[in-house]
């Protein structure tokens, strides 16, 4: 069994850098950050990892990166990512704030997963992070993975073992420090990732070199997503930590839609 | 690994070299040679300076060259230099200084306890010249670079070394990480670009030895803050102020406004201060705090802060600049103007020049042999502005190592003359042991009281010191004057990547044990060496890579290694 792992991963402001929320015209942001260094969004940075190591063990599989950000900023980000691990670049140019629409977002990274020659859904699995460190509202994963039609969906993974038959056994974070165990069939399927549980590998000139053949490449070929932050932002406000898991069976999905639209509602 | 060219560190000099070189690829054959550029520090754009120049080399490079292109460029639009008094009278000062302070306070000349001189000298200003913040810089020539295709810059990647072969220089060796032993990636040429405390120029001079009569004994540790000015603060960006007189005589500082309220303050404490507590990171607070700087500052906000060491032998410490399969370019190579204060562009001209050599030797087919590389880049370097500037300067400081006073007149003198004249002076041997130093003002019994009593409560004994001597106490606003420690967080954490081994090392602990001075504590521009048993403890998360602590061991003791990590901080 191979796979074609995919993973979407935004680009964030360095977080060991002085950060400090700022209104502008042009709506929220960070004081100075189109100076600030940029870094791979951590908690795709994870995803990237696990994506690298579930293709070592899996041979005949391949990682994909994709990543819409500005195109310099991107390049200063890959100079680093591109020595830690093995992938194929695809670059979408656009704004990387965290304040885009997560469906435009979503639609773009989906219309460049498709575009992937030779993608062959029946092997893909689409990984990222389960949150951002992007301000954004961390639902461009499930919805990247909607729009390419995935239905098995999974949120704060730790791990991820592959059984004989190509089955999947996936830990989800819950809480007080557990794990709901779920098992599928295989692919596709889309993890949104925690932290996992390997290390950031360290640089390698060897995979840089191996890398930089194609992101280059990549980013000079990268179209403009078409991607703008078009809303008005009112207010802005940290999000409360609050999470609460309900292990639910045999519950029609149209209802766990509605349960969650009335909460919705009721948390705004 | 094999590739054509690998070049160890990335800054102004790497940058101009393969800008240049880039820009003449592939060769009109369609040639096009596999070029690799190793930086320790985790990005192309963390390094350290200040940045005013005349820009000649850069502008050269970038005809059409906007400032306002680069996030903190602006043109230089005014400049001054002062002589600044001593407010707090803990200033040392000779008796020379102290009557000519008195002359200028009777005649009522030092308004803010400065005096403005009439002129700058021609050899000084930077008049038309510009103000960058190098690290802004370094991203954007940098990304050029890269988006060419035609060379690879790699952040976070240690060089430990050159690998030499009898007399050739064959490639470098990387830094072994825990999960994995450095690699060799051997070249025909390579490029040491590591500045003047790094790892590949130290062992090729080590190696190589210096050309005769040349020497590398003066350094000093450069040190600066970025700050968010007041709005009250009427100066206009371009504004460059040179200052010198305090905090002690011997400390050279500067005062560059960038755009949108942003500016870079800073200070040199040289090797020949001949201060054993000589802490840079004070000394700049009690700059930033004279009456005629904080008037401009005082509201404001640090915003980053950095230091770095600079090797101020200039051209009387240039190294073999080439041989046998390597060519020396940037600080290193004995570049920086220590007439003019001036080392960034100096650098990237270093670049260019060898960029354009190898460019001539790649297109004749030549390998890259001393003699090949003496004839394509040394022999440009020699007919540049570079070599006839270096030469005019090269002993212009040498008068300070009899007084600041002497040495002042030695650089007017070289200045105006070209170099014909100047005022000679020879480097002290030994530094003062503290006791000596401080004998004037605290005997022996206090002092020894003092060693007990810092190092009893854990405190920095040149801080005890400084205040004993009469230096008044900051005062911590949590906002620009804040502790050393704090100023580590600020603007980008300082870090160490994880899996590498402690670059400082202390060869023998016994000297450590019963050595009285403790400069190295004193100078770690990052407080990442404190007292510890034996030896120093040194702090790997806090270390910027400044190399201070092994010019300023009189003992030799300290190994600067080859490490990784270090400031985070793209403005400075």
């Amino acid at each position: 069994m191979s796979y074609q792992i995919v993973v979407c991963a935004g680009i964030v402001p360095d977080p060991l850098q002085t950060l400090e929320p700022v209104s502008t015209p042009q709506g929220p942001a960070l004081k100075n950050e189109a100076m600030l260094p940029a870094v791979l969004d951590p908690w795709a940075a994870h995803a990237l990892y696990e994506a690298n190591h579930l293709a070592k063990n899996m041979p005949g599989s391949k990682v994909y990166l994709v990543s819409l950000a500005p195109k310099a900023k991107l390049q200063q980000v890959l100079m680093t990512i591109a020595q830690k691990v093995s992938f194929e670049l695809i670059a979408l140019d656009g704004p990387s704030t965290g304040f885009t629409d997560s469906h435009d977002v979503a639609a773009a990274l989906a219309a460049a997963i498709e575009a992937i020659p030779g993608l062959d859904k029946s092997r893909l699995l689409l990984f990222g992070g389960w949150e951002s460190a992007a301000r954004a509202a961390g639902a461009t994963l499930s919805m990247t993975g909607e729009r390419l039609g995935i239905r098995e969906q999974f949120q704060g993974v730790d791990s991820l073992t592959v059984g004989s038959d190509g089955s999947f056994e996936i830990r989800e974070r819950v809480e007080g420090g557990k794990h709901l165990v779920s098992q599928c069939s295989g692919a596709p399927a889309v993890l949104g990732w925690a932290t996992g549980n390997l290390p950031e590998p360290p640089n390698s000139p060897q995979v840089g070199m191996q890398n930089m053949r194609t992101v280059m490449p990549a980013l000079q070929k990268a179209k403009p997503a078409g991607v703008a932050v078009t809303q008005q932002y009112a207010s802005v406000a940290l999000p409360k930590q609050q999470r609460s898991t309900r292990i639910v069976r045999d519950v029609a999905a149209a209802e766990v839609a509605r349960e969650l639209a009335q909460w919705i509602r009721g948390a705004h | 690994m094999d590739v054509d060219i690998v070049c160890a560190g990335f800054g102004p000099a790497a940058g101009g070299f393969l800008t240049t070189l880039t820009r003449g690829l592939p060769l009109a054959d369609g040639t096009l040679p596999q070029i690799l550029c190793y930086e320790r520090a985790d990005d192309i754009g963390f390094g350290v300076s200040g940045v005013v120049t005349k820009g000649r080399g850069i502008r050269a490079s970038f005809p059409d060259f906007d400032p306002a292109s680069v996030p903190m460029a602006a043109p230089v639009r005014s400049e001054k230099v002062l002589y600044l008094l001593d407010p707090v009278g803990a200033s040392r000062r000779s008796a020379t200084l102290r009557t000519a302070d008195s002359l200028l306070r009777a005649a009522g000349v030092p308004e803010y306890e400065a005096f403005e001189l009439p002129h700058i000298p021609a050899f000084l200003e930077k008049h038309d010249g510009l103000i960058l913040s190098r690290g802004q810089f370094n991203h954007g020539v940098g990304g050029q670079v890269m988006m060419s295709g035609a060379a690879q810059i790699w952040p976070g990647m240690p060089v430990a070394g050159p690998l030499i072969e009898g007399e050739r220089v064959v490639g470098v060796q990387l830094l072994d990480h825990e999960l994995q032993p450095g690699m060799e990636i051997r070249a025909a040429l390579t490029v040491a670009a590591d500045g003047p405390v790094g790892p590949v120029g130290r062992q090729l001079d080590e190696h190589f030895g210096l050309p005769e009569g040349h020497e590398k004994r003066e350094w000093a540790v450069g040190m600066k803050m970025v700050i968010d000015l007041p709005e009250s603060c009427p100066l206009e960006a371009g504004t460059v102020l040179h200052t010198f007189g305090f905090p002690e005589p011997e400390i050279f500082g500067f005062f560059y406004v960038h755009p949108d309220r942003v500016a870079s303050a800073g200070i040199f404490v040289p090797s020949w201060f001949d201060n054993p507590v000589r802490t840079s990171y004070r000394y700049l607070q009690h700059y930033l705090m004279h009456p005629y700087l904080w008037r401009y500052i005082e509201g404001g906000r640090l915003r980053s802060w950095g230091a770095k060491t600079l090797n101020e032998s200039g051209r009387r410490g240039e190294p073999h600049l080439v041989g046998d399969g390597y060519a020396r370019i940037g600080e290193g190579s004995g570049s920086t103007n220590v007439l003019t204060g001036s080392g960034v562009d100096e650098a990237w001209t270093t670049g260019v020049l060898l960029g354009e050599a190898v460019l001539e030797l790649l297109t004749q087919s030549l390998p890259f042999t001393k003699e090949n590389l003496e004839a394509a880049y040394v022999r440009r370097r020699r007919a540049s502005w570079l070599e006839e500037e270096s030469r005019t300067a090269e002993k212009s400081r040498d008068g300070f190592h009899r007084g600041v006073v002497p040495g002042l007149i030695g650089m007017a003198l070289a200045g105006f003359s070209h170099g014909r004249l100047h005022i000679p002076g020879a480097p002290h041997e030994h530094m003062p042991a503290v006791a000596d130093f401080f004998s004037e003002h605290l005997d022996a019994d206090k002092i020894e009281a003092i060693r007990v009593e810092t190092a009893a409560a854990g405190k920095p004994l040149h801080d005890a010191l400084m205040d004993a001597w009469g230096w008044p106490p900051i005062p911590f606003d949590g906002q620009l004057l804040v502790t050393q420690q704090d100023a580590l967080l600020v603007g980008g954490k300082v870090q160490a990547a994880p899996g590498y081994a402690d670059h400082v090392v202390f060869k023998d602990e016994s000297l450590c044990a019963s050595c009285g001075g403790q400069t190295c504590i004193a100078i770690c521009s990052g407080q990442a060496l404190t007292q510890g048993e034996t030896k120093p403890a040194f702090d790997r998360e806090k270390c910027i890579h400044c190399g201070a602590c092994m010019w300023n061991c009189e003992h030799g003791n300290v190994e600067f290694r080859a490490g990784a990590g270090g400031l985070h901080s793209a403005e400075n």
